[in-house]
């Protein structure tokens, strides 16, 4: 079955998609059995995409990138330092040579084309890369200026915590959701009304809490697929990590759901780094202070949002923005 | 796949109508209603002399057992009510204390292999025990009972167990390195591979996307799998532990091999010595007396084994529907 | 923070030797840092493991070299005699080929209830409440012990009704144990394998499979036959396989309803039925009657044939592996 080509540019919203409130929200609800034959193996390689001839004319990748741009003062200190790091799987390299740094109360959004690198680049944030047998790195990624390769992989998580594309709460409780969170996040199990207070409040940041009316004794995959999402955020966020990972939270979900969590994030940013990768331009303006644009693994441009959507430097990122391929 | 259809569609004419179909299909699906049904009935009846004779005497104990079956043969094609008398406590705990023991332990070690097997085993060991595994789940329980009788018993009977022990209840029964010890081993043996091999299923089902959450909140490998990926897989493993229940509780040959075959109710108060004492599960009594059918007193008490073995598997599975039930709203897949 | 210098980065060579590469490891959740509670439940489950390793390689061990020491050809040949001596005792032909026939009988009974009753729940399911029974039910059968089978087969084979299956004795009973009453029973425990098997091939094709056939204006049934059951053929050859592998192992239900003889023993003159009609043994029954626990003491007889055993099952597991790698390998070439 080949499906025609997607001949949609990708300035327009994955949410104005009229697809996106048919991407299955049942599916979330009930998880896929997967029969996973190997361990870890779950990655699939990156998706190649064939950049139709309407690109305009030839880019020599060693020189259209451009050099970032001085950050904004006003943000807090740096949390997370990414130095040359090149990722890949086997002889595939995803990302190249790639260094920013990331400070708290920053959204960086990542952006490009599918396939560019970002979510694995994203995912190297907080080491779930490795889960891939023949994955590898080179450079060196810092945590407040400590290699992430040197924290046990528990600790590096709780700092750094994730949200992914398809919201996965476990097959438990709302409440047993957060308070798994909670117990596995400290060496001494708190006590019950701790824990309790501690659910509430990430509920309440998440946004959920009001919403529940109180019953956090439902079962979490009977949420809509917007409350499993923020169910998630709160769960990621249910021990004040650092840095909070996001790739693509709102892709599954529908539009009135993503407006949701992007003020969420806009709440959350205060007391957080938040890098997201999103797909959807109109997105990545709404909620990012910076931006980084990726292609085929090189770090293109980063700058702040407005710089990059309205005056870009490197010519590939003036035809992404403009919608010219990807 | 189009062509599939198209070129099957265009070989077949079909001799049946929809509606024929349907209530020929439907016919068939209710056979294991009506067999159900029938196993009751044709069950319950024939215990009906004995069970409208003892009543739930037959719960109780203190009479040998095998004595008043054994008197049975004799009662003639027209036994008076007085030789139904039947107390078969023994072959009732016999059944419960070898099941019970042998399933709660299997589970025990089923559940932490599992997880070896799916989380640290290497990868090389992993992929020469699970089919292993598997076929052990599919070995011929006579199999182990021939294992059992001729290793593990002449073993017990010439290095555990001294003569001194023996001589100590020589009075009351006869110890031979068949029994209590023996039977739980071959059985816990039999059920667990069957365990394990529906564990480590569920557990490889677990979605990805539950493990990596785990991993993503700094969950270490532990926390992981025993907090999200086993609390999910509950339902299959109870599922699991109720089907290895009914095997332990049906088994008769290889049982009747190496029970002991004495309806004798082991006393843990006897010490060490319980661990040698034989005993006489429920399908092994019908199994060994098989063979006096023909006495209408001794085939009513073998219905009446049957009819217990029948109802407590048929509230196994209802058990383990309702055991289920809780987490089915949870949403996880049963 | 200080900023970048704002200069083109030159993109540096991709590492060509390994030595180069930053290897990831999976470190770095090292169990040394664990709480002692999860310490304890991992090496908990390390142990399980070596101990499941231990016990699997030497029953596998163990039976190997038993078997292939005792078995040999003109074993297989020669048709099992009574005798006192283990010399004197004879072979195994006729008890294997008992095997053959009772599963042979067993399949031809249940595949098709199993797959009917399948594709009636399935695909027509109306009305749900008697769908769901019937699925308990079939639950209900997997879970019940194959001894209580078999002593339900004889009640009801020793109706008067069934005297064809076997055959009256002088008395006027009815025997009521055959190869035919033996298979039937044994049909019992391979429905339910052949029913899930076909269930959740059903379940597992896409919609688009069955839309496609009614679009072009074929009815359910044709549908079914034509489109979807040749599609599901391996899941329901496994399912029969695997039946296959739980009547070659079963005992009890041939100890009850096969008879004592050893040899195949035909009743009446009609040849083929007369096999049929009458009793003999098994493979299973063999190793019974051969060990200590039966009459003939046996033991390298009953290895040799528990071994011959084993090797059937291996070979039935294989065929279930092949069958499924043979699937998955269509899979992706489609």
């Amino acid at each position: 079955m080949t499906s025609p080509p997607r001949l949609r540019s990708h300035a327009l919203s994955a949410t104005d998609d009229p697809f996106a409130s048919l991407t299955d929200p049942a599916a979330s609800r009930e998880p896929v059995r997967r029969s996973t034959s190997d361990d870890g193996a779950a990655l699939p390689p990156p998706i190649k995409r064939v950049v139709l001839d309407r690109t305009p004319r030839p880019i020599d990748p060693a020189t259209d990138v451009v050099a970032p741009i001085a950050k904004d003062q006003t943000l807090g200190p740096e949390r997370l330092r990414i130095e040359h790091v090149s990722i890949g799987y086997g002889e595939a390299r995803v990302v190249k040579d790639l260094s920013l740094s990331i400070h708290q109360g920053e959204v960086l959004a990542l952006i490009g084309p599918s396939g560019c690198g970002k979510t694995t680049f994203l995912r190297s944030m907080n080491r779930l890369t490795e889960q891939t047998a023949s994955a590898w790195r080179e450079g060196q990624i810092l945590l407040d200026g400590r290699d992430i390769y040197e924290t046990e992989l528990p600790r590096l998580r709780r700092k750094i915590a994730m949200v992914f594309q398809q919201p996965n709460p476990f097959p438990m409780s709302i409440f047993d959701n957060i308070a798994y969170a909670i117990r596995v996040q400290n060496r001494k199990t708190p006590g019950k009304a701790e824990v309790r207070e501690r659910v509430v409040d990430s509920l309440r940041r998440a946004g959920l809490y009001d919403e529940l009316g109180g019953d956090l004794d439902k079962p979490a995959l009977r949420l809509s697929g917007g409350q499993q999402q923020r169910l998630c955020i709160a769960r990621a966020i249910a021990t004040n990590p650092e840095v909070l990972l996001m790739d693509e939270p709102c892709s599954a979900l529908d539009p009135r759901s993503t407006a949701v969590i992007e003020d969420l994030i806009g709440e959350l940013r205060e007391s957080l780094a938040i890098v997201i990768v999103t797909h959807n331009l109109a997105q990545a303006h709404r909620v990012a202070d910076n931006v980084a644009f990726m292609y085929l693994g090189d770090l293109v441009e980063h700058g702040p949002v407005d710089q990059v959507f309205e005056q870009p430097r490197a010519q590939r990122t003036r035809d992404y923005v403009a919608g010219v391929f990807g | 796949m189009s062509n599939v259809i198209t070129t099957a569609i265009a070989r077949v004419r079909e001799p049946w109508s929809d509606r024929q179909a349907t209530v020929l299909l439907g016919a068939v699906a209710c056979f294991v209603l009506v067999l159900i049904g029938a196993m009751i009935i044709f069950i319950v009846h024939a215990a009906w002399p004995s069970l409208s004779a003892n009543g739930l005497g037959i719960f109780t104990g203190g009479h040998d057992v095998d004595k008043q079956l054994g008197s049975m043969l004799v009662t003639g094609q027209h036994p008076p009510k007085s030789a139904y008398h039947l107390n078969a406590w023994p072959y009732v705990y016999a059944t419960i204390l070898i099941a019970g023991v042998a399933v709660l332990g299997g589970l025990v070690i089923a559940v932490f292999a599992s997880v070896f097997i799916v989380e640290f085993a290497p990868e090389r060991v992993r992929r020469v025990l699970v089919p292993t595994v598997r076929l052990l789940a599919a070995v011929p329980s006579v199999v182990f009972g021939l294992i059992g009788i001729l290793v593990l018993v002449p073993f017990i009977d010439h290095d555990l167990l001294s003569t001194k022990r023996q001589e100590s209840v020589t009075h009351l029964v006869q110890l031979d390195g068949t029994g209590v010890m023996v039977s739980i081993i071959v059985l816990a043996i039999m059920v667990t591979p069957l365990m394990i091999a529906l564990t480590v299923e569920a557990l490889r089902a677990i979605p990805h996307g539950w493990k990596e959450g785990a991993a993503a909140l700094g969950a270490n490998r532990w926390e992981a799998i025993w907090g999200v990926s086993v609390r999910a897989a509950r339902p299959a493993i109870i599922s699991a532990a109720v089907l290895a229940a009914s095997r332990a509780l049906g088994e008769a040959v290889m049982l009747s091999m190496i029970s002991g075959s004495r309806g004798w109710s082991p006393n843990p108060l006897d010490g060490l010595t319980y661990l040698f004492e034989p005993l006489r599960p429920l399908a092994a009594a019908i199994v060994e007396n098989v063979d006096g059918l023909n006495a209408p007193a001794v085939k009513s008490s073998i219905y009446v084994f049957a009819t217990i073995l029948l109802f407590s598997s048929l509230l196994l599975s209802i058990g383990s529907y309702l055991a289920r039930l809780p987490l089915r709203r949870q949403g996880v897949r049963v | 923070m200080s900023s970048a210098p704002v200069v083109p980065r030159p993109v540096t060579p991709v590492p060509t030797t390994p030595q180069e590469r930053r290897p990831v490891q999976p470190a770095g959740d090292s169990v040394r840092n664990w709480r002692l509670r999860h310490r304890i439940a991992h090496g908990a489950a390390w142990a399980a493991g070596i101990f499941v390793i231990a016990v699997t390689a030497s029953i596998m061990g163990f039976m190997a070299w038993k078997g292939l020491h005792y078995l040999n050809p003109s074993l297989i040949w020669q048709r099992p005699t009574p005798g006192l001596a283990q010399g004197d005792t004879g072979g195994i032909r006729d008890p294997l080929i008992g095997t053959l026939l009772a599963t042979f009988i067993g399949t031809l009974f249940a595949a098709p209830l199993g797959i009917a009753t399948a594709v009636w729940v399935g695909e027509y399911g109306k009305p749900a409440k008697l769908a769901r029974a019937i699925e308990s039910a079939i639950e209900m059968v997997a879970g019940m012990p194959n001894i209580v089978l078999a002593i339900f087969g004889l009640a009801i084979f020793q109706l008067p009704f069934f005297s064809f299956l076997s055959f009256k004795a002088q008395g006027g009973g009815v025997y009521g144990r055959s190869f035919i009453a033996a298979g039937l029973i044994m049909s019992l425990i391979a429905i339910p394998l052949i029913y899930t098997a076909t269930r959740e091939g059903l379940a597992q094709l896409p919609a688009k499979l069955r839309e496609g056939s009614w679009a072009l204006g074929k009815t359910k049934i044709c549908t079914i036959r034509t489109v979807l059951l040749p599609q599901i053929r391996p899941n329901i050859a496994t399912g029969i396989v695997l039946g296959m592998g739980r009547i070659v192992g079963d005992t009890a239900i041939v100890v009850v309803l096969l008879g004592a003889a050893l040899q195949i023993d035909p009743v009446g003159d009609t040849p083929g039925l007369n096999v049929l009609r009458g009793g003999g043994s098994t493979l299973t029954t063999y190793v019974y009657a051969a060990s200590p626990a039966g009459e003939g003491n046996a033991p390298q007889k009953a290895y040799a044939a528990a071994f011959l055993l084993l090797l059937i099952v291996v070979f039935l597991n294989a065929l279930v592996g092949w069958i499924g790698r043979r699937t998955k390998n269509s899979e992706i070439t489609q």
